[in-house]
């Protein structure tokens, strides 16, 4: 059957069975916005700006096992979808971006609203494409899938001109991707995974260390298996919440620059170091010339070759995908449980700095402390919400003090660190999950760079609660200031702020201000329990000064943090 | 350390930026870098000369087969090879140094394929060192121009980079 373009692209989305897809319209995308509006199984999701398509898009995949889709016009519209596309890049998202491109004669022409998107993003995107002939788009657009969501995942761009969405063809949708220069590994290799194996058995001081790959792999639950048969403590990365559960007895919390004293100290001091779909980068391992000061031995599990060795040397590489890995480990530790003698020192080592109590603050009755927000967050939602953070201090906070029992509940930018990322998130997040709690960890700087999304949050009704944790600084950037320059807060001070609760009432929302610690509870309560339906933008007035421990500073080892007591 | 690395790339627009941008992206070296379609049009057959430890000629390798793009990777410098590279070259050559070029063509085997009254075109084929030694035994003065295409390798022997 013929058909022009553009219907061709919405059926591969229907084949792909692609549910929502964010979006902008303009010039060279009107084609496709028409075939859009004749059928209704892809739902389109009218966002206020391209980043908050792309972001809402990566949410959605992030939270579901789904491929995100975005679809921007030319120009402006695929420049502004490039930070997004950059943050999915980072943090290993599989979203697919269709953005239009002017007609093919014009390419090259300076036309109006043409920009070499597909020359733009190249550094940021797993692979893109620009689709010259009318001809090739069914195959590409299955490609683009495929590409994005296996291997190591990925953001893929397809960058359609205008005239191939009215060219003409028949369309079959391949069933089947075939392409010589692109096969990921999936399985491990055997005799790798007896190594690690024995070196798991004989280690004295062992860490398991957890990455954001055990989520995108879906292999939480043979994670936990493998972690409670060997006993073994946990730590998970940033990115890797919820992969082992945060309330498990074993779990250390996380590492890294803001990790905890038992977490950083247990990585810097074992002496056999599993690390599942993680990747040693610079915010968890700190200076990688400290960390090698300790002699232990590495296992490794990652899709991406790339990943091993890059950092830190590896002993044991194992290049495959994180369950199947795993599968073929608790194969083999069947029957044979380390004698927890072997690690009672170890154990008792971690105790210790466990009692430091690192995360340890003080919720005084006149200011609300922004640490005793999240546990409260925490309370009222019982656990159970998807928490969708922004970038700064509060997105540390609530990694810290919102312990993640599953998987894929928490939504944060943690490889590009984009300040804007949490609305769009939780729009993706709230698409993906209709009946799940969602609520936006923020503070009033992030908040204000896609605050428009407060727009398309109305329109589609999204019940998304915003916890921001107003302290009236670019809190992080204050933070450091006061830490490492001599507390001269250049640009770090945010003057002029919006009366949110007016701003969140101006968009049809519900706006709350809470300026007391005894008010924190109730007003969490009011928010999730009586303005269940409705978004609700709470504006909490914390403590100006309080700043995110423990620290391990940019440069330094992972040993030496600097506590709340020292300062 | 010098490495010479060969890579099988689908044929298609935009293979070469891919490539180029991740050398820059990521720090990497490029020496020299050639590249043309093969026998099968479809793939492109790039030589890259660069330098770098072995960690991170490691990485090189590792991130270059993550182009989805690159059908093959190999460093050719790892065992037994060929290099050859081509460099044309236009010199001064009047008087008594008109005589001397010619000599200096013969010995390094070059090809004189162009003359005009004051000027030899020679071409000179062999490894990057070979064209870096005659440049350096004429006399810098009489260099007019040169232009050098960068290595092109072949494994010796069985070893066979192909799909």
């Amino acid at each position: 059957m013929k058909m022009t373009g553009a219907e061709i692209l919405i059926r591969c989305l229907q084949e792909e069975k692609v549910e929502y897809m964010f979006g902008y319209p303009g010039g060279a995308v009107l084609h496709i916005y028409d075939e859009l509006f004749k059928q209704d199984q892809v739902k389109h999701i009218l966002v206020r700006h391209e980043q908050a398509a792309v972001h809402a898009a990566d949410g959605y995949a992030r939270c579901s096992d789904k491929v995100g889709v975005a679809l921007v016009t030319s120009g402006p519209g695929a420049t502004n979808a490039v930070t997004g596309i950059a943050t999915a890049y980072m943090d290993s998202i599989p979203i697919v971006v269709i953005s239009g491109q002017v007609p093919t004669p014009a390419i090259g022409m300076d036309a109006f609203q043409e920009v070499d998107m597909v020359g733009i993003t190249r550094p940021c995107v797993k692979h893109n494409f620009l689709v010259k002939d009318v001809r090739d788009l069914a195959d590409t657009m299955k490609k683009a899938f495929h590409i994005a969501k296996t291997g190591r995942p990925g953001p893929v761009v397809v960058d359609v001109p205008k005239d191939v969405t009215a060219q003409v063809c028949d369309f079959e949708y391949p069933q089947t991707v075939q392409m010589r220069s692109y096969n990921p590994v999936v399985k491990g290799h055997l005799g790798q995974i007896k190594k690690a194996v024995q070196l798991l058995a004989e280690a004295k001081r062992p860490i398991i260390y957890v990455g954001g790959g055990a989520i995108l792999s879906d292999a939480s639950d043979k994670l936990r298996k493998l972690a409670h048969h060997l006993g073994y403590p946990v730590t998970n990365t940033l990115m890797g919440l919820g992969a082992f559960s945060g309330i498990d007895k074993q779990n250390l919390g996380m590492l890294g620059m803001h990790g905890t004293v038992e977490a950083n100290m247990a990585m810097h001091f074992a002496d056999v170091v599993l690390a599942v779909g993680a990747r040693f980068d610079d915010r968890v391992i700190g200076n990688p010339a400290n960390f090698a000061e300790e002699p232990r031995k590495i296992i490794h599990i990652d899709i991406d070759p790339s990943s091993i060795s890059k950092r830190v040397k590896v002993d044991v590489p194992i290049v495959g995908n994180v369950p199947d890995v795993l599968d073929e480990m608790l194969k083999l530790v069947e029957g044979s449980k380390p004698d927890p003698a072997q690690t009672a020192d170890w154990w008792a080592r971690i105790d210790e700095w466990r009692g430091k109590n690192s995360l340890g603050y003080k919720q005084d009755s006149e200011l609300i402390m922004p640490q005793y927000v999240v546990q409260k967050l925490y309370e009222v939602t019982k656990g159970d919400a998807i928490i969708c953070s922004d970038v700064g201090q509060h997105q540390m906070w609530a990694a810290q003090y919102y312990p993640f029992d599953k998987p894929r509940r928490w939504l944060n930018s943690g490889g590009l660190g984009t300040m804007g990322v949490g609305l769009p998130y939780a729009m993706g997040a709230q698409f993906a999950h209709p009946d799940a709690t969602v609520a936006c960890v923020t503070g009033e700087g992030s908040i204000q760079m896609c605050i428009q999304e407060l727009s398309t949050a109305k329109q589609f009704r999204l019940p998304i609660k915003i916890i921001s944790l107003n302290n009236r600084y670019l809190g992080m950037v204050r933070q450091w200031q006061e830490m490492f320059y001599g507390s001269r807060y250049s640009g770090s001070y945010m003057d002029s702020l919006p009366d949110f609760v007016k701003l969140a009432e101006a968009y049809g929302h519900v706006g709350m201000r809470i300026e007391r610690p005894e008010d924190v509870e109730p007003a969490l309560k009011k928010a999730f329990i009586d303005h269940k339906d409705d978004l609700v933008f709470m504006d909490f007035q914390t403590n100006r000064e309080a700043n995110v421990f423990p620290m391990v500073a940019a440069g330094k080892g992972l040993t030496d943090m600097i506590l709340a007591e020292d300062l | 350390m010098r490495h010479i690395i060969s890579i099988l790339i689908e044929n298609e627009a935009g293979a070469l930026s891919r490539v180029s941008g991740l050398f820059s992206a990521r720090g990497y070296n490029i020496e020299t870098l050639t590249v043309a379609p093969t026998e099968d049009p479809s793939l492109s057959r790039m030589t890259i000369v660069t330098t770098g430890s072995d960690d991170v000629l490691e990485q090189i390798t590792k991130q270059l087969n993550k182009l989805v793009d690159v059908v093959k990777v190999v460093d050719l410098s790892e065992a037994a090879h060929i290099e050859r590279e081509l460099m044309l070259i236009k010199v001064r050559a009047t008087g008594k140094d008109r005589e001397e070029m010619k000599r200096m063509a013969d010995i390094f085997r070059g090809r004189i394929i162009d003359v005009t009254d004051s000027t030899y075109v020679v071409e000179l084929t062999g490894s990057s060192s070979k064209l870096d030694s005659f440049i350096s035994a004429i006399d810098a003065g009489l260099i007019l121009e040169t232009v050098r295409t960068g290595v092109s390798g072949i494994g010796r022997g069985d070893r066979i980079l192909k799909v």
